[in-house]
């Protein structure tokens, strides 16, 4: 790995200064598209989706100032941004529902202005609003669907069947979606997208909303497809999907994409996770400063930062070493690198309501939308 | 297969879809018949004695013989041609407020099959609401005197009014922000026949209100389903009836074609 040396030094520098440092080691992560520890040297040159200096405004506001993207057939690309940044525009400009203001979009070869049929009989688009009749049935959604692509009786009933199996659709299938789960709801928006077998397939905030098992379910899934050869372009707010489904990533911000790389070369981006201890009291600090690795202290709060993976080991042994330095931490937690890491360290700023939209992570999603409509 | 068989093939779908729906939430259906029975026992019932003993000593020959019923029956078959089309535009505003026209237009089919599917499906439904309310107008004392050739006239011109009152409620249903307001708006075209000659003469009413009457679409029709089926001339009338509802099809077809264009994604 050539590129391991430069990106190790540009990480260290990132973790020194946050936000000047990590553009330029965005830059990097982005020269190396191509050569990345996956492998798409070799796809590179069929592209499903390429897209260059994608403009669009909603009145005064910019949504997209540029966009520049690639993504190689067979591939899982996460569009990785905040509510507002303009994931969902991306999307609906790709999936041909609304017309860019400049630049360039082929999907599979079809430009997205000029042919905008060629793209739709390739792709299969599930938003992140539910596209179901909530008047039909299970069954007849996907019925409807397949009659939709001018499948014919027997072959619409043979898939619609088959993807009801393979959803777990199949007691529910006559029930009125109307009665539906959120989970299932979700998974029929899927299976109504993939009946027609499309080439490239968007999903925005495809969990959004879903409760952890639904949310698992849904990614195991999004694997299946991939395996059989579908393009997937995804957006997420949630680094750990992205990191969990994504080949590579890209991560938007106001309208412009901020980095782009595979997830490991994202995540050496973000200064990381640590444990943070407080202490009783002055001397406490002093001496387990003196026994760890510590990245930040604070005499203040009588707090010391020490760098950590997140892992039960790394916790274990800074507990191991507070316990032969004798002092005894009154508090303890730890830090994991989320999306507001990745965005502090490339934009210099956070991504606003963080701990709310935690909480909420189902309820806050209609500001997008809002700007679209 | 030509863009044309797609269209057709698509639009049948949609329409498919659209007829299940109202078979499956008969609720509208039952609204859109219910209001035109309740008027016809409401006016026949209750009032047409008076209504129609006022009729015959103010117009001893204008408005012929008979009972109250043979005049207020064609009014109320326009009344439910007017309240079913209307209801069009509920399902079209539910359809645009949910996901799944974002879903059409990302699929590679007709894009205006939807609206071609909702067009002909609410025709449909309106030709049976028809059929049913001149069953119970039947029932009631009326006996309808036209001949096969008025009646197929008569089948007409309630299919073109019907296609004309649907592409407006389309657009209208497109329009509207929420369901709620979706069914709002159309009151408006479906109170339109009270203010002309659906229960009484125009020449009974006020100077003002007189002076709307005769000049809005459904005293014309009104007069000419009038002619057709109970027997009288229909010349004049059924020009005006006509023209009337090809400028409302052209307007309401070319406003909802516009709006769906032009595209709403949320």
């Amino acid at each position: 790995m050539p590129n391991e040396t430069a990106n190790q030094k540009a990480a260290r520098n990132a973790s020194q200064q946050p936000a000047a440092a990590a553009s330029e080691a965005a830059a990097s992560a982005q020269a190396e598209t191509g050569q990345t520890e996956r492998g798409h040297a070799e796809t590179a040159q069929t592209a499903a989706l390429a897209v260059s200096g994608l403009r669009k405004s909603f009145g005064e506001k910019a949504v997209l100032d540029g966009i520049d993207l690639s993504v190689a057939a067979g591939t899982v690309f996460a569009l990785l941004g905040p509510n507002g940044a303009g994931k969902t525009t991306a999307v609906n400009i790709l999936s041909t529902l609304i017309p860019a203001d400049g630049g360039q979009a082929r999907v599979a070869g079809h430009d997205v202005a000029a042919e905008p049929d060629s793209v739709r009989a390739v792709i299969g688009v599930t938003g992140q609003f539910s596209a179901v009749d909530n008047l039909l049935s299970g069954r007849e959604n996907l019925i409807l669907m397949a009659d939709l692509h001018r499948l014919g009786k027997v072959e619409g009933r043979r898939r619609a069947d088959a993807l009801l199996r393979r959803f777990d659709l199949t007691e529910a299938a006559d029930q009125r979606v109307i009665t539906y789960s959120g989970g299932m709801k979700r998974r029929l928006d899927l299976a109504m997208t993939l009946i027609g077998e499309p080439r490239v397939i968007f999903l925005d905030e495809p969990t959004t909303g879903l409760d952890p098992r639904s949310r698992r379910e849904l990614w195991r899934i999004i694997r299946e497809l991939v395996a059989g050869g579908v393009t997937i372009f995804l957006t997420t707010q949630y680094l750990e999907e992205a990191d969990q489904l994504a080949d590579r990533i890209a991560v938007l911000d106001q309208g412009r994409i901020v980095a782009h790389g595979s997830p490991a070369e994202l995540k050496r981006l973000v200064p990381g996770g640590h444990i943070s201890l407080r202490f009783a009291d002055p001397e406490a600090l002093d001496r387990a400063a003196g026994s760890l690795d510590v990245s930040a202290r604070d005499d203040e709060t009588f707090t010391v930062q020490v760098p950590s993976d997140g892992g039960v080991r790394a916790l274990r042994s800074v507990l191991d070493r507070l316990d032969a330095a004798g002092v005894e931490a009154e508090e303890l937690s730890v830090h994991t690198p989320d999306l507001d890491d990745v965005f502090l360290a490339l934009t210099g700023h956070g991504t606003g309501g963080t701990g709310e939209r935690r909480d909420n992570a189902g309820l806050d999603d209609s500001d997008e939308g809002a700007i679209a409509s | 297969m030509s863009s044309l068989t797609y269209a057709v093939t698509d639009s049948a779908t949609m329409l498919r879809r659209t007829l299940r729906h109202i078979l499956r939430y008969p609720a509208m259906l039952a609204a859109s018949l219910g209001v035109p029975v309740i008027l016809l026992l409401f006016f026949v019932g209750l009032l047409g004695r008076t209504l129609g003993a006022g009729l015959n000593a103010a117009h001893a020959g204008g408005v012929g013989h008979g009972s109250y019923i043979d005049y207020v029956a064609p009014a109320i078959v326009l009344l439910t041609v007017a309240s079913g089309c209307m209801a069009t535009s509920v399902a079209v505003c539910v359809d645009t407020t949910e996901g799944i026209i974002n879903r059409f237009r990302t699929m590679a089919i007709s894009r205006s099959s939807l609206l071609t599917g909702h067009v002909v499906a609410s025709v449909i439904q309106t030709v049976v609401s028809v059929v049913l309310v001149i069953g119970v107008a039947v029932a009631m004392g009326w006996r309808p005197s036209g001949g096969p050739l008025a009646w197929l006239a008569t089948v007409g011109l309630i299919v073109l009014l019907s296609f004309a009152l649907t592409w407006l409620a389309v657009a209208i249903g497109l329009i509207s922000k929420t369901p709620e307001s979706s069914s709002n708006t159309p009151m408006l075209i479906q109170f339109l026949p009270f203010l002309g000659s659906s229960f009484v003469p125009t020449a009974s009413m006020p100077a003002g209100v007189r002076w709307f009457a005769e000049y809005q679409p459904f005293t014309p029709l009104n007069e000419t389903l009038r002619g057709l089926l109970n027997g009288g001339p229909v010349g004049h009338d059924a020009l005006v009836s006509i023209a009337w509802c090809l400028g409302i099809l052209v307007a309401g077809y070319w406003w909802a074609r516009t709006v769906f264009q032009r595209g709403r994604v949320r």
